[in-house]
């Protein structure tokens, strides 16, 4: 069952010129996507930079005010209402910032920091309150004297489970990660991904994982979706994503990530190269006049692709 | 035209900061040869000194608050001791260099045609208009359609690969021997970066120019480099041929590496984590072991009082010889 419901969700952004400042055009950043949300699921977002992921994530949880489209959570309508009093969205729906640093505010202490969200949503005497930021610090493995230091005292891991301590406070069903790892080196973001598995499995937690790096979203969720200039392209489990990709975007978005092999790379290239040339001649039968891309059909239970011109051509 | 001669050399090179008056070496004791040819890796997180190593290469560091000694050896002279007129000489035409991020090292006021130009005006006698169809024909071959329009046009004006390509074809415009990329790819998507990487080897290719790739994605290494030296806390770790680092990797630190990356393991499994934090520089070990703190289950027997590099097999290179008692920590059940 799922707790949340997106429905054609739009983003549009106007772009205004001329001499009386009127709309000429419009940017569509989002442009249409459907997702469901299941408790305990992590769900991938996966894009290049500028289509449009980023934007659906602060378009769900409310940082960017929704064209057209509805986000129902647990039956209530949560759309566009910044302060959506009526229903326990606010509190459940939570987020985690790529860039931990901005994201804490330099002149808080942690214990305020985290502190925040529980005094918003939970009525906790100023004891128990205390009580909760050991342990959400605990929970984070950082020290109990944190507490008390500013955030530029952290290295950017503790910066970004800092980020994490302050999401979980409220005991979130779902955590919107807008690349959360990819600012760290190799060691540290394995560290942040072990703990965010653990607490998923904990809390019973869902994500929605939007990253760029297709190796970090494989190892962290069970859906993904391939978006490309505000649309999905593709949509389904890892295995049908990983293993079956049907669309040429897709395809050339796999074979475009490097693996961590020498052996065979040379096959690779050649296949990247001759996926490369598929996609510039084919172009034109993936998406439609506008570039946009068609709309998604099921081809399995879980498995949706964007639609295709008839070909011209075979398939590759 | 596969020759391997060695055309850079670099011996016990110390490259230190002043910090409170004092100086910390980044880079502490460096060996390392490029050959012809060949694309030398250089791999480590952030702060290992691998950046510094390559500035270094070409004299980018401020003389004033760093310290820099041993040896860097170019067609037997130790560009070390050379002054900023001969250093002008060698930037260009001998060694190029491809910085990380593309926007910041273009002059925002200057064309890219003239961009292009500035380094065929210094290091070449052409004629204007020699310059200009160089200019054309560098913009072809990094893979630019419209080699017109872009000279025309001002940094702003392109996306991040292709500001990128412009910054590799100002790298290679004199044709250098040696090209030195400082995380290239970093800030680019992964069907740019693939674009870009497939530019340096064909370049390279066409050139035969030796290319120090520096970076942090070992991806990116495993598909295009031909050999690699891993840097931690300032030293060179372990240094092998491709395919050999991939498929035995010794060093405790690099098989940590290689067990943090989320791609190479199941999702049900979990990342290596490597324990405690990269010493700062101030607080670095500067005796034994330097990456013995962060596997403290190693007993202390198992490492060198003075870590030195050992040859295990062709070509390959390990400091410290704690690589034969290492192993991965058994996962507390939590």
């Amino acid at each position: 069952m799922s707790f949340m419901v997106i429905q054609d969700l739009k983003v549009h952004y106007p772009v205004r010129g001329g001499i009386f400042n009127q709309v000429v055009d419009t940017i569509r950043a989002v442009d249409g996507i459907s997702m469901e949300f299941e408790s305990g699921k992590a769900y991938g977002l996966v894009g290049e930079s500028g289509c449009g992921k980023s934007t659906t994530g602060r378009a769900i949880i409310g940082l960017e005010k929704i064209t057209s489209g509805r986000v129902i959570y647990e039956g209530v309508n949560v759309t566009n209402k910044r302060t959506k009093r009526k229903s326990s969205f606010n509190r459940d729906v939570q987020m985690i910032f790529q860039d931990a640093h901005s994201s804490l505010n330099p002149r808080k202490r942690v214990r305020d920091i985290i502190a925040e969200p529980i005094q918003n949503f939970l009525k906790l005497s100023l004891k128990e309150e205390e009580r909760k930021i050991s342990e959400l610090l605990e929970i984070v493995g950082m020290p109990e004297d944190a507490k008390y230091k500013y955030p530029h005292e952290f290295s950017g891991g503790q910066k970004q489970r800092l980020g994490i301590a302050r999401a979980i406070a409220t005991n979130p069903k779902l955590i919107i990660a807008d690349e959360p790892v990819s600012a760290l080196d190799l060691s540290v973001q394995a560290q942040i991904l072990n703990f965010m598995k653990d607490i998923q499995r904990e809390f019973g937690l869902s994500y929605l994982f939007i990253s760029h790096d297709l190796g970090v979203v494989k190892h962290m969720c069970d859906y993904i979706s391939i978006m490309y200039k505000g649309r999905f392209v593709e949509s389904g489990t890892k295995n049908d994503i990983y293993n079956n990709p049907q669309h040429i975007y897709t395809k050339r978005l796999l074979s475009a990530i490097p693996q961590v092999t020498p052996i065979g790379r040379e096959r690779r290239k050649r296949e990247r190269i001759k996926i490369e040339n598929y996609y510039q001649e084919q172009y034109k039968n993936y998406f439609d006049e506008n570039e946009r891309v068609l709309d998604l059909i099921p081809i399995s239970n879980t498995h949706h692709v964007a639609a295709t011109l008839p070909m011209q051509k075979g398939g590759i | 035209m596969k020759s391997t001669g060695e055309i850079l050399k670099i011996k016990d090179l110390h490259i230190g900061f002043k910090i409170n008056d004092e100086f910390y070496d980044a880079v502490d004791g460096v060996s390392l040869t490029l050959k012809r040819n060949e694309i030398l890796a250089i791999v480590g997180e952030s702060g290992c000194g691998k950046s510094t190593l390559a500035t270094s290469i070409i004299g980018l560091h401020d003389p004033n608050s760093t310290r820099v000694y041993g040896e860097i050896l170019y067609r037997n002279q130790n560009l070390l001791t050379l002054g900023e007129d001969q250093l002008n000489e060698i930037r260009g035409p001998e060694i190029g260099m491809i910085f990380q991020d593309p926007l910041s090292s273009l002059n925002p006021l200057m064309r890219i045609g003239d961009q292009i130009e500035e380094g065929l005006i210094y290091h070449t006698k052409q004629n204007a208009e020699e310059r200009k169809n160089r200019v054309q024909e560098l913009l072809q071959q990094v893979g630019i359609q419209n080699p017109e329009r872009v000279a025309r046009q001002f940094p702003h004006q392109l996306s991040g690969g292709m500001r990128q390509r412009v910054i590799i074809a100002i790298a290679i415009a004199c044709k250098p021997k040696i090209l030195i990329a400082d995380e290239p790819t970093t800030a680019l998507d992964v069907t740019i970066q693939a674009q870009i990487l497939d530019l340096l080897l064909t370049l390279q290719h066409e050139t035969g120019a030796g290319i120090i790739l520096i970076t942090h994605d070992l991806g990116v290494v495993a598909e295009v480099a031909d050999r690699v030296a891993v840097m931690y806390a300032g030293e060179i770790i372990e240094e092998a041929p491709v395919k050999e680092l991939f498929l035995h990797p010794k060093h405790p630190y690099t098989r940590s590496l290689f067990h943090s990356i989320p791609q190479m393991s199941s999702s049900s499994e979990r990342l290596n984590v490597i324990q405690g934090i990269v010493p700062s520089l101030i607080n670095l070990p500067r005796e034994g072991c330097r990456f013995a703190s962060r596997i403290p289950w190693i007993k202390a027997e198992a490492h060198e009082k003075n870590p030195q590099i050992h040859e295990v097999a062709s070509e390959h290179f390990v400091r410290c010889t704690c690589y034969k008692e290492f192993h991965f920590k058994k996962e507390r059940n939590s």
